[in-house]
């Protein structure tokens, strides 16, 4: 049986942690709300942007590929895969990181098992860390996601761009896809794959849609229209990706540390009344003590 | 038939509506869409938006660059940042456009992609000049 001077610490210990994971809950709910703004008003313009792609990709799906920037119809063969897995730099934010490279080991274990070549491109300390251990020889670089700081997701989705389009101009990869997690509300993020190259294909059944996709024009010529389209629309796919998992993130370490203060007041209620028991009975010991001792005399 | 004018910007969509004209600014010339109109991607330079309905301006707003895709339906513009007429500032332009042209200078001759973004940007800081004066001179109808 553990002395009061032991319970005592002890509640105190915990009384701390609650404190910490209150205040981390606070902090992560106020970061939310911003994150949340950020994320749902870059959305219609990734949106947008994706459609407007997969009409393209749709139109040019009958010229030869080789013609094609690689960006758009792949490089013509589909043996390397890069998977950009999006996490986040910190922890203590539930299964949020876990999702995410779960889905990759998945994603990973089929494209092996189709006999195609996987390299892995981690967004965010946690994600690389993880993948680093498992598939050491597998992960081409792992780059910081400071979603932290709002400025940083542009420039960073820059980058992330720049080098998947020299990974994919240079031949070295076939097709690119994103692993990210999409940010539904504060309690619940997907995590989903985006495909990015080649470009998806947009479904559509109608005929006449797709006769009429056929003959686009482009303005200046094709070539400079589009390659200055595609490495922006990689930008935008994964500026509005970094946003949204910055807010999914937020959204869980809220959800984590609101829980982790109730199991905490939970344990501090347990270990009071083990601490009030222990006392009493401390007393009542004590009280039989005397007690025994004045019949004895 | 209308035709659905779709602005956006990274920020936010700003219009969304049914209208029977919209007049960008191409890179290589202005163009309208109309309904029915063969389906074009193009580029944009710095200028101005104009939504027409039923042969009346209702819309005009300014973008500093983008892309447009125009169907037979729709016509969508992915704009790199569109501003209000009234938010224009010739002054403003003019130092963005002094700032811009200095970093030109700096600018070695085989970043061709720098170049690239950066006589984008100087066009865009231009045209914001020209449209920021006309529109204090009221000036609309040459926009």
């Amino acid at each position: 049986m553990p002395s009061l001077k032991e319970l005592r610490g002890r509640i105190t210990g915990v009384k701390s942690t609650r404190k910490i994971t209150g205040a981390m809950k606070m902090v992560a709910a106020s970061k939310l709300r911003r994150a949340q703004i950020e994320a749902e008003a870059a959305r219609p313009y990734a949106a947008t942007m994706r459609r407007m792609m997969s009409e393209v990709a749709t139109a040019s799906q009958g010229m030869d590929p080789s013609t094609l920037p690689p960006l758009l119809a792949g490089t013509g063969r589909d043996d390397v895969h890069l998977l950009v897995v999006l996490t986040s730099d910190r922890g203590l934010a539930g299964g949020f990181n876990a999702n995410i490279v779960r889905l990759a080991r998945r994603k990973i274990g089929a494209l092996k098992a189709e006999g195609k070549t996987v390299r892995l491109l981690p967004v965010g300390r946690k994600g690389g860390e993880v993948l680093k251990r498992y598939y050491p020889d597998l992960v081409v670089d792992v780059l910081h996601n400071d979603a932290g700081a709002q400025e940083g997701a542009y420039s960073l989705a820059q980058k992330l761009a720049k080098q998947v389009v020299a990974l994919v101009n240079s031949g070295e990869v076939d097709a690119c896809s994103l692993l990210r997690n999409r940010f539904v509300n504060a309690m619940t993020q997907l995590p989903e794959a985006l495909g990015l190259v080649p470009l998806p294909v947009a479904k559509n059944d109608n005929a006449e849609k797709s006769a009429d996709a056929a003959s686009y024009e482009f303005e200046p010529d094709e070539a400079t229209l589009l390659t200055q389209l595609l490495p922006r629309n990689l930008e935008v796919q994964f500026y509005s990706a970094i946003l949204e998992s910055a807010a999914g993130e937020h959204g869980a370490r809220m959800t984590a540390m609101d829980n982790a203060s109730r199991n905490a007041s939970k344990a501090i209620e347990r270990l009071s009344l083990k601490y009030n028991r222990t006392r009493q009975a401390n007393i009542t010991n004590e009280l039989i003590e005397i007690i025994s001792g004045a019949e004895a005399v | 038939m209308p035709l659905r004018a779709e602005i956006v910007s990274p920020e936010k969509r700003h219009i969304d509506r049914q209208v029977d004209m919209v007049v960008v600014p191409g890179s290589e010339g202005n163009i309208a869409a109309m309904p029915g109109r063969a389906p074009v991607m193009l580029q944009l330079r710095g200028g101005v938006v104009t939504l027409y309905k039923d042969d009346q301006v209702v819309e005009r707003c300014f973008v500093s660059g983008g892309f447009v895709d125009m169907t037979a339906d729709h016509c969508t513009i992915l704009a790199d940042s569109v501003r209000a007429l009234e938010d224009l500032s010739a002054d403003d332009a003019r130092q963005t456009l002094e700032e811009l042209e200095s970093q030109w200078t700096n600018v070695g001759p085989d970043d061709h992609e720098h170049r690239v973004s950066l006589s984008k940007q100087i066009q865009a800081a231009r045209a914001e000049i020209i449209v920021a004066e006309k529109f204090q001179q009221n000036d609309l109808k040459s926009l």
